[in-house]
């Protein structure tokens, strides 16, 4: 690379970050520490039924344990400082907590979070056709479209009204993709989730907007643990969209959520993630975002499909694998992912396809892309059980160098029990080539611009499985990323 | 009047002691194509890479001046701005960038340089039309990503083609027509010739002279261990296809021992 690309790319770091601001509302905080009283409080605070308090205790327990154990999850390519989990508070919520009839009510402060982070509300209401189901903190403060969707039979909303009026739905499945005992961070949500989305689309029901939530992670040092249930009944159609950003912090923020998809016979589940959480000082690494999560989708039922596609910009640490189980015959798992990390930025992310199903099919593409001292590891597993007959895999993972100092790394895991399984594996890394950005200089391309053309290309085939209006905005946030002090 | 003055021009590779250009003296008149010929590693494609401003190579002495001013101050874009255009020896692939886009980005930026308005969508989709169908591309290629998966032919014919596009005062052939089946060959001769104008030269890179038939050069050099060796015409041309370049290196030879 040559000495102005050099240059150029170090310049990035000196952005500052476009979402750090931060939303003065008087919030109500439990105490710092991970006890039983806490997870007593945070689910009389909610309100809940018993079966919930005692579903969170049992977890509670369970991971109480784990840590007391010292457990720590050291496999991962990844080096931070664990988090100190006596040190947190576990629920905060905004002090008006009502849910809000129409956005008149919302306070100003709220709405002007999300104005500056360029998702009007009432915009959206009036142009996009989605609907916002807004969560600030830890309660969700204001739902959109429910009308629409009530007409089809969707339920949405939050997890926590979810509990109160569906408890035979939400006790039926919570817990079943993703168990309490699954892993460290998954326990801890059990424990003291505070609130997060949960959507049911009837048998048969095309669901006729894409869903969307809003993540902000917002009270200091507060934990942000959400939880999202999705179940799609037989023959239908759900497409979700989260998409994420807080605001600038001093402490480490840890966010472990859980999010589990369910897809019967037929039935087809879409969920989209764009996450651009602070990163932490650009040259220190200090006080970025833990984004530390849990998801995993089941294909219970033949001919069912489950599509992950993320595009991760943000965190100081990211670690996730959005799976599927390919339970059902000839359903379909695929993953689709872009990782940008600059700075300080790590992060250890992938996807696990476990094929149990007769003639099941996953797909795995994933981008990384690294600059400055940041590093990139790709993580999966393909897994191929006995009964599986004609599983098929194809899994292609590129990494993209920007600049000599940053790392890419790729960790496949294979494991065929069958012998009719097709697993195709596909590696490359690759720098951003000189003969690439020459090429661009000589038909009249500046740095900046060409370098969005190349990384933009690069993530391509992952940006157009994303809904059309979030695929826009995905190249621009990718624009953005790129953007730095040239010149 | 010159388009292209080079002059004495010494170049170097960055931090290594390699010398590829010793004193290169070329001149180009506009309106005009010139042919540049000589053996492997003589310094042809260092001297077109040179022009467009590839920073491996360093310049160590002498000067290059286009259209009167001196192109060494010019970044490489600047350069293609300034109507530099260079048809790669070796199209580069930029997987996921599609000709559409990237000739967009390219062809608007080129003309806000010159002081051109920015093409709407509508008028650059038909101006892409136009020009691949001038230059008998098959307008299917303009919906791929940037060389990726063409032929090494597709390859070449989409340099003519985006010579088309962006329009230049200088285009410089890096053996664009190596490698050509014959129809293909006549493909890019064809086009070359349809975009020769007053107001544009051409320094034109090759080995053969098959392709010189085609499009009659007004003059044609022969370069030999990083200098001119011999100008002419045609003639000179047809003289290399039936001896070889010994004869140059002999007289060469001669000329330095004198």
């Amino acid at each position: 690379m040559s000495t102005s690309e050099t240059e150029y790319l170090k310049g990035k770091a000196n952005e500052d970050y476009e979402h750090g601001f931060y939303t003065d509302i008087e919030a109500e905080t439990a105490p710092e520490g991970l006890t039983e009283d806490v997870v007593r409080y945070i689910s009389h605070r909610k309100d809940e039924p018993q079966w919930l308090l005692d579903w969170r205790l049992k977890a509670f327990r369970h991971v109480r344990e784990r840590i007391d154990g010292g457990e720590t999850i050291d496999w991962a390519h990844l080096d931070y400082e664990a988090p100190k989990f006596d040190e947190i508070s576990y629920f905060s919520a905004p002090k008006d907590k009502a849910q809000y009839e129409s956005l008149d009510e919302v306070p100003d402060e709220i709405l002007e979070t999300f104005e500056r982070l360029g998702i009007p509300l009432e915009e959206q209401k009036a142009l996009t056709g989605v609907a916002v189901d807004a969560v600030m903190d830890s309660v969700s403060v204001a739902t959109t479209f429910k009308e629409k969707l009530k007409e089809k039979g969707v339920i949405f909303k939050s997890f926590g009204e979810a509990a109160r009026d569906h408890p035979e739905i939400v006790r039926e499945y919570m817990g079943t993709v993703v168990p309490y005992t699954d892993n460290l961070y998954a326990a801890l949500n059990s424990a003291v989730f505070s609130d997060g989305s949960f959507v049911y689309v009837p048998e048969g029901v095309t669901c006729p907007m894409e869903l969307s939530t809003y993540f902000r992670i917002n009270e200091a040092g507060t934990g942000q643990f959400e939880r999202t249930l999705i179940v799609a009944e037989p023959g239908s159609y759900v497409s979700y969209l989260e998409g994420c950003t807080a605001p600038m912090r001093k402490e480490n923020q840890l966010h472990a959520a859980v999010v589990e998809l369910i897809a019967h016979e037929d039935a087809e589940i879409k969920y989209s993630t764009i996450q651009n959480w602070y990163p932490g000082d650009p040259d220190t690494g200090e006080g970025g975002v833990y984004n530390l999560v849990t998801k995993r989708g089941i294909c219970k039922g033949d001919n069912s499909k489950i599509s992950w596609t993320q595009l991760e910009t943000g965190s100081a640490v990211t670690q996730k694998y959005p799976s599927v189980i390919l339970a059902g015959d000839n359903s379909v798992g695929e993953f689709y992912s872009v990782a940008f990390t600059k700075g300080h930025q790590q992060a250890d992310t992938g996807t696990k396809m476990q094929h149990i199903g007769k003639n099941t099919k996953s797909t795995i593409i994933s981008k990384g892309i690294s600059a400055d001292v940041a590093d990139n590891s790709y993580r999966g597993q393909v897994k191929v059980s006995k009964n599986a007959d004609n599983a098929r895999n194809f899994s292609q993972c590129d990494s993209m160098l920007l600049g000599p100092d940053c790392g890419a790394h790729t960790y496949p895991y294979i494991e065929s029990n069958n012998p009719s399984a097709q697993i195709e594996h596909e590696a490359t890394t690759s720098k951003v080539g000189e003969d690439q950005m020459f090429y661009c200089h000589q038909r009249g391309l500046g740095e900046e611009e060409a370098l969005k053309l190349i990384v933009n290309g690069f993530c391509q085939e992952v940006l157009q499985e994303l809904p059309m209006e979030f695929a826009v905005e995905a190249k621009e946030l990718l624009d953005i990323e790129l953007e730095g002090s040239v010149g | 009047m010159p388009l292209l003055e080079v002059k004495n021009l010494h170049v170097g590779v960055e931090d290594e002691d390699i010398r590829i250009l010793n004193g290169v003296d070329l001149t180009l008149d506009t309106g005009q194509l010139h042919a540049l010929m000589g053996p492997n590693g003589s310094g042809k494609s260092t001297l077109a890479s040179v022009l467009a401003g590839r920073e491996e190579y360093e310049v160590l002495d002498g000067e290059i001046l286009y259209d009167g001013e001196d192109l060494l101050e010019l970044e490489p874009e600047e350069r293609a701005e300034e109507g530099i255009f260079l048809a790669f020896q070796y199209p580069v692939e930029l997987p996921g960038v599609s000709m559409t886009n990237f000739l967009k980005e390219s062809v608007n930026s080129v003309r806000e340089a010159r002081g051109q308005e920015e093409l709407s969508s509508a008028e650059f989709l038909k101006m892409m039309r136009e020009r691949a169908d001038m230059m008998g591309l098959d307008a299917d290629l303009t919906k791929r990503s940037v060389n990726e998966g063409f032929s090494g032919g597709e390859k070449k014919r989409n340099e003519i083609f985006q010579l088309a596009m962006l329009e230049p005062r200088l285009a410089i052939l890096d053996e664009t027509d190596s490698g050509l089946d014959i129809d293909a060959l006549k493909n890019v001769a064809d086009g070359v010739n349809k975009l020769r104008d007053d107001d544009r030269g051409f320094l034109v890179i090759t080995h053969y002279e098959r392709i010189l038939r085609y499009i009659e050069p007004e003059r044609v050099h022969v370069m030999l261990d990083g200098k001119i060796a011999q100008s002419g015409d045609m003639e000179l041309a047809d003289k290399l296809e039936d001896e070889g370049y010994e004869w140059v290196r002999e007289e060469a030879a001669a000329a330095a021992a004198a």
